[in-house]
């Protein structure tokens, strides 16, 4: 498949319009979306006359931005002005944002053609896209194993190629997991580095919205498109992001990286050998790599599963059927409010708005919420130490490859480990990047991990870009 | 026989005067139309997110400024409950860091009353039940009105430091004249940018323990605290003298039947799982603009009452207290001091001040001081009479300007020609033979009656300061 690369600069110089691309994209989904439905919704008539402004713009001799003409697949909890948003849940069924979330309207000034919402866990909770209240996703790899999740959708769109790219959300893993699954690349950048104003929050102190794709270098091409301050998002960073597809071609020639264990150990052993091969030709591309062991990321999971769903059962609560989207009647204000939300929201959404309620309760939110947050310190307080050792460090992504639908959908706390590895760059607010590294045992895609502290993106995809290199 | 001691501890939520909300750019304004200052931020949209407003912080600095509090790093929280006006089901407040802490106020006699903390939160929505009783669950529906949603307040609490519902009501008083005095507020509070609740208890006198509290609301003036207050207190003295127990709750003041009234318990048991909001960063003002905020505070109304205690010559009269609190608390006591500073008597300018100025506040503020300053001379001058004066003032009140010697004039208050005073006089003695015999014969009352007669004769263009000293002289 062309790379988002190649394509913005073939439409940049005219030899193809973005009405042709977008036309090929937009007949590709019509075509085999039905095996996979990675999307929920595609935007038609909005992605053709984004292409034909693109082309105008071209025609014109005016810059079409640097992403001209590229098809861009968005998680349906990007909020998209006129079109509905769903967050894969029925409680949004229907409702149309009168507003564009910020990402939305940098890609479409960057030139971007946004093709459609995808696919999701219900409110991005869940790891496998069966908690979307509107059907499961398919991996393209092999349509009888998930995609991964919450992004599953986005993941399998570019992975199926109606998308080189596609924006996700990553609150525990939610961009990294499908894309190991779905043998694409897929980035989380450092909290406050993409604006959050618009993404439907599921856990506000984690979200972070990034890019899918299917090279190292059109991830960062999208990352350097949608990172920089918004003033809308308070907890967006002020500071102006380093463009980092300048210098993703530098490699890793003395550079210090860490093989951790503990983001190792515990997962599948065709996994493991993966990243012990890719930390090899790291090795042998130049780098220091030694092993090491963080072991307070073992805690990481625990204080997960309580801060998140803490979050998300206040972030939640507006759905209550007054103001918009579902509304079941009831007797009462109350028995409308519970009405509206037995009917409205999933089993996982259920289970996690009432152990983030029991978290936050009088009585035990210090034991809980408070013990979480402070865990949550030591995480951070761990990732500093082994920055200073090294640049970045190395682990898996998941610890196995994309599993049968349905195999864990009764066993919550199976599907809560497929994110043992994703999370502690979720709690510390760190970039980290997955990349397709060979397959496992089953021949489905491997995903090795490359995390850096804070603002660490244009190292992250340097070393992403030396994975890549010497995948099998 | 117990003797009681009540307790009562404060809650003032002060709206601010911002031009914008406190987490979004839409207009605060009362009185619009229903829904149109609204944004996907003040409606609870899914994906929008809160930013502080600037001028709100500053606002809510001045009012922890001026009621002497530490301005503190401070941080807000979620509060968790579902209702329809709150539109996220959650509302941004600021819980265990709040901005403003330790104050203090002082009553006008000089009471002084700790101020525990003025934190900042974001008002909700309003609601209006459609249907026979007015309660939320027996109405056919309600309609949200969310203008209001976001609206920035200071929510101001007490000490648990006053013993009578007099001091409460000086407290609330003394602290809508800080509000406006700092610009934060206008204070109004039958437009609700200014609402009091009221913690009320009684305890046997000497006792140290405090007594179970209740929280009254719905106090929508200064009255009804007072009133709200001494029935509470009552309420609480019969129930624990017949044996009873006061239950910790929220009672509600109903205005017209003169009596606070238990909420529903299920409203109380809310556990609001206060948490950090993740959407705001910590709020934690440097000394610089502490700095400038303190210096930038302009005159207390404590500090304006001395500037009128001092223009009286230091020593009020109780009536002159009194005119001095009604003059700061209206704002007129620029009008009182302009007109002393022109040379008019100052306790002439704060009796009309406090009187005739005050009755028509809206059109006192606007009143040329200078022409309040030179009718007053012009009265103490003896050019005009009381009467007189009081006529034009209302003329210039009312006309919202005005040259005051125009207005004389026009009215026909010119004053005299001294020989035709004395010309007028010797007609009604002509015309009142007996009265006036009278009269010189000591009949006092009878003064009145000359007096009334050469104001009608002359249209009251008479001063009757002049009239009486003249009737006396004939006298001898």
């Amino acid at each position: 498949m062309t790379t988002a690369v190649s394509l913005a600069a073939e439409v940049r110089s005219g030899a193809r319009s973005a009405r042709d691309v977008t036309d090929e994209a937009l007949a590709a989904v019509a075509a085999n979306d039905d095996r996979f439905h990675t999307f929920l919704d595609v935007m038609e008539d909005e992605a053709r006359a984004q292409a034909d402004a693109v082309d105008a713009a071209v025609a014109a001799g005016r810059d079409p931005g640097p992403l001209a003409g590229v098809p861009v697949a968005l998680k349906d909890n990007l909020c998209t002005r006129g079109f509905a948003t769903t967050c894969g849940s029925r409680i949004l069924e229907g409702w149309r944002p009168p507003y564009d979330a910020t990402v939305v309207e940098v890609l479409r000034r960057a030139g971007a053609v946004a093709v459609g919402k995808t696919n999701m866990d219900e409110f991005a909770m869940g790891s496998s896209t069966e908690n979307s209240a509107f059907g499961p996703t398919r991996n393209p790899r092999c349509t009888e194993k998930v995609p991964g999740g919450s992004s599953g959708g986005s993941a399998a769109a570019v992975a199926a190629g109606f998308a080189p790219l596609g924006l996700g959300s990553d609150t525990g893993g939610s961009i990294r997991q499908p894309a190991a699954l779905c043998g694409v690349v897929g980035m989380k950048p450092t909290y406050g580095r993409v604006s959050r104003y618009g993404l439907v929050a599921f856990a506000s102190s984690l979200d972070q919205i990034g890019p899918f794709a299917t090279t190292v270098e059109d991830a960062a091409l999208l990352y350097d498109a949608i990172a920089g301050h918004d003033p809308m998002d308070s907890t967006s960073l002020p500071s102006t992001p380093e463009p980092t597809l300048p210098g993703i071609g530098k490699g890793v020639e003395g550079m210090r990286i860490g093989l951790c264990r503990d983001l190792v150990d515990g997962c599948a052993a065709d996994v493991a050998a993966r990243v012990q091969e890719a930390a090899d030709a790291l090795a042998a591309a130049g780098a220091k790599v030694e092993e090491v062991s963080v072991p307070e990321f073992s805690y990481g999971l625990s204080a997960y599963y309580l801060i998140a769903p803490a979050e998300a059962s206040s972030n939640l609560a507006r759905y209550d059927g007054v103001r918009y989207g579902l509304r079941v009647d009831g007797a009462d204000v109350e028995a409308m409010n519970t009405a509206t939300r037995t009917a409205g929201f999933g089993a996982e959404v259920k289970r996690r708005v009432m152990l983030g309620t029991y978290a936050l309760s009088a009585g035990y939110y210090d034991a809980y919420y408070a013990q979480a947050q402070r865990v949550r310190t030591l995480v951070m307080q761990a990732f500093d130490r082994a920055y200073q050792s090294y640049d970045v460090l190395l682990g898996a992504t998941a610890p196995t490859t994309a599993f049968d639908l349905g195999a864990k959908v009764d066993d919550p706390m199976a599907m809560y480990m497929n994110d043992v590895c994703t999370i502690p760059s979720n709690l510390s607010g760190h970039p980290a990047i997955s990349v397709p590294f060979g397959t496992g045992e089953d021949g489905l895609p491997v995903g090795v991990q490359v995390l850096a502290p804070a603002l660490g993106e244009a190292m992250l995809f340097r070393v992403a870009r030396v994975v890549e290199a010497h995948a099998p | 026989m117990t003797e009681w001691e009540t307790v009562i501890g404060l809650e003032v939520h002060s709206e601010l005067a911002t031009k914008t909300k406190l987490f979004c750019g839409c207009r605060n304004a009362f009185g619009d139309e229903p829904n149109v200052n609204i944004c996907p931020t003040c409606i609870g949209l899914p994906g929008a997110l809160p930013v502080l407003n600037e001028q709100a912080v500053e606002l809510a600095m001045r009012i922890g400024a001026s009621l002497h509090c530490d301005i503190r790093p401070s941080e807000f929280s979620r509060k968790n409950y579902f209702y329809p006006d709150q539109a996220k089901d959650y509302q941004i407040s600021q819980y265990d860091l709040p901005l403003n802490v330790d104050g203090w106020l002082d009553l006008p006699d000089g009471f002084r009353v700790g101020v525990t903390r003025a934190h900042m939160e974001e008002d909700t929505g309003k609601l209006t039940h459609v249907g026979a009783s007015g309660r939320i669950n027996a109405a056919d529906h309600a309609l949200v009105d969310y203008n209001r949603s976001g609206v920035p307040l200071v929510e101001i609490v007490s000490e648990p430091d006053m013993r009578t519902s007099a001091q409460a009501r000086a407290y609330a008083s003394e602290l809508r004249g800080i509000l406006v005095a700092t610009g934060a507020s206008d204070g109004r509070m039958e437009e609700g940018s200014m609402r009091v609740d009221a913690n009320v208890s009684v305890r046997p006198a000497g006792s140290r323990e405090f007594g179970t509290r209740c929280e009254i609301k719905n106090l929508n003036s200064l009255r009804s605290l007072g009133r709200a207050i001494d029935y509470e207190v009552a309420r609480q003295i019969a129930l624990l003298e017949s044996g009873g127990v006061v239950a910790q709750e929220t009672r509600h003041w109903d205005e017209s039947a003169g009596r606070t009234e238990a909420l529903r318990s299920k409203e109380e048991a809310n556990d609001y799982r206060y948490f950090p909001e993740p959407d705001l960063v910590p709020l934690a003002p440097d000394a610089a603009w502490q700095d400038r905020v303190r210096g930038s505070l302009g005159p207390m109304p404590a500090d304006r009452r001395a500037v009128l205690v001092a223009a009286l010559g230091g020593d009020p009269s109780a009536a002159e207290v009194d005119q001095i609190n009604a003059v700061v608390d209206l704002g007129l006591d620029g009008l009182v001091n302009a007109a002393s500073d022109a040379g008019a008597p100052a306790a002439l300018a704060l009796v009309r001040a406090a009187n005739e100025v005050a009755a028509q506040s809206e059109a006192g503020l606007r009143l040329d001081a200078a022409a309040f300053a030179s009718l007053l001379t012009m009265e103490a001058g003896g050019t005009l009479s009381a009467t007189q004066s009081k006529a034009v003032l209302g003329a210039l009140l009312e006309r919202g300007g005005g040259d005051p010697a125009a207005v004389a004039k026009e009215m026909g208050f010119e004053a005299m020609a001294a020989g035709s005073l004395a010309a007028v006089v010797d007609e009604v003695v002509a015309a009142n033979p007996g009265e006036w015999a009278r009269f010189l014969d000591g009949d006092d009352k009878l003064m009145g009656f000359f007096t009334g007669k050469v104001m009608e004769a002359t249209a009251k263009k008479a001063n009757g300061k002049d009239v009486a000293a003249e009737l006396r002289r004939r006298r001898g």
